[in-house]
């Protein structure tokens, strides 16, 4: 013991040293946010790096139940698939109708090309006569309003003559008192969310908010609706009214389209042909 | 002659501090260099003075600097450094029992003896300052540089002082 005191008193100043010089250490990491925030992130990387190969040699271990439940999830979605590729659900979508037998099916198209820019307007939808289309067949919109006909079909493409093209004309009634008038679009004011409906008689009260729809007389289902009169009663240099009216369809926007097909459309067509005019 | 060489220790002291805090503090060429002029105090301190005195005057001196320049135990580390090289120093090169000078100072001990004294010293002290200040190895290049470039600076300042307070007696 009285050795060690001689010791450590002979190299006194090597002690005194090492106790000051810890001492300073001490503060330095522990008073100074640079200084420790270095330690601690040192020691972090050194635990960090321990785990991660810890997690190398787990997932080594782990890899036959990993195998198994792919394995598993693999053949699920295969079984799906096959139910999959057997039904196309984007097909003939059926409308019930209780009166007489189904004339109306709808055949849902995606808009692979529009335009709303020119004076007479044309798009094309993703669906042909392999499904069924022909010309001449009515385009509605999603929810609510009228797009236009079918112009020309090819195996798996079709144009779509839409209303904004000055060819087109839809017969239309106001759903109140079922006047007819039909539906123009560009007739001095191409703005594309507005049509008016033109040759509507001269008797007919029309006030601004009433509701037009679609009248049945053609390739359009009765009924659909088309817009709301946002201007009534202009005035035309014949002996009819014309209003301007609000489209529900937005066709900036339009992605998807209903083909409307009408079963007794042939039939129509070849009854009436029957009838010979100034017969 | 005891209360003499405390009361000229701590005028010292402070005029020394003062220069370092006030003045030097914002010196400093490019960021490279550095002075510490305030190691001087502890270089000067006498011959006479016990280890455990002189420990906690160099940990008090730089805790003090610590203060001012918000670097909490760096420069009291230093300082502890320079203490044990010092006494290390001391003890090799010179004869304890025949040291009959007051203080390691130019003007006792000669320019030779005492530049070196200063070098290795200041040398320890700016080494330990800097790796403790950037506390990591990679910039050890640029740490390095600072450190010498200021180590010159801090000595030139050194000697300029001790020769303009030098005095002439007879050896």
């Amino acid at each position: 013991m009285r050795n060690l005191w001689i010791f450590i008193s002979r190299y006194n100043a090597f002690f005194l040293f090492i106790i000051f010089f810890i001492v300073g250490i001490y503060l330095t990491v522990k008073n100074n946010a640079y200084q420790r925030s270095v330690t601690l992130n040192s020691s972090n990387e050194v635990i960090g790096t321990a785990y991660d190969r810890l997690n190398i040699f787990k997932r080594y271990l782990n890899l036959g139940m990993v195998n198994d439940s792919l394995a598993a999830e693999n053949a699920k979605l295969k079984s799906q698939l096959l139910g999959l590729t057997t039904v196309d659900t984007a097909k003939d979508v059926k409308v019930v109708d209780t009166i007489t037998n189904q004339q109306y099916t709808y055949l849902a198209a995606k808009v692979i090309k529009n335009s709303i820019t020119l004076r007479n307007n044309i798009m094309t939808i993703n669906k042909g006569t392999v499904d069924g289309i022909k010309s001449g067949m009515a385009v509605i919109a999603p929810q609510r309003g009228v797009v236009g006909f079918i112009r020309d079909v090819s195996a798996h493409l079709a144009t779509i003559q839409s209303l904004l093209h000055k060819d087109t004309k839809i017969s239309v009634t106001l759903k109140k008192n079922n006047a007819l008038g039909s539906l123009v679009w560009g007739d001095g004011n191409f703005d594309i969310k507005k049509a008016f409906v033109k040759e509507v008689p001269n008797h007919i009260k029309m006030y601004v908010g009433d509701s037009v729809i679609t009248s049945g007389y053609g390739s359009f289902p009765a009924g659909i609706l088309v817009g709301r009169i946002s201007k009534a009663n202009v005035a035309t240099n014949d002996n009819f009214l014309s209003a301007e009216l609000n489209l529900f369809t937005d066709f900036s926007t339009l992605q998807y389209v209903y083909v409307v097909k009408d079963k007794k459309a042939d039939e129509q067509k070849a009854l009436e042909s029957i009838a010979k005019p100034n017969e | 002659m005891n209360s003499r060489i405390i009361i000229v220790n701590v005028i010292r002291w402070f005029l020394l501090l003062f220069v370092q805090i006030f003045l030097l503090k914002n010196m400093g060429f490019y960021d490279l260099s550095t002075p510490f002029i305030y190691v001087l105090f502890l270089l000067l301190l006498p011959f006479g003075i016990p280890n455990i005195l002189l420990y906690l005057l160099a940990f008090i001196t730089g805790l003090t600097l610590d203060a001012f320049y918000d670097t909490m135990g760096v420069h009291a580390t230093a300082c502890v450094v320079l203490a044990f090289v010092r006494i290390s120093f001391i003890a090799i090169s010179l004869n304890r029992d025949a040291i009959d000078d007051p203080e390691p100072s130019l003007s006792y001990m000669g320019f030779q003896w005492f530049s070196l004294y200063a070098f290795l010293c200041v040398i320890a002290h700016h080494l330990v300052l800097f790796f403790l200040e950037t506390f990591r190895l990679t910039e050890i290049g640029y740490t390095l540089m600072r450190c010498g470039l200021s180590c010159i600076f801090t000595l030139l300042l050194i000697l300029l002082v001790e020769f303009i307070f030098y005095r002439r007696t007879p050896r």
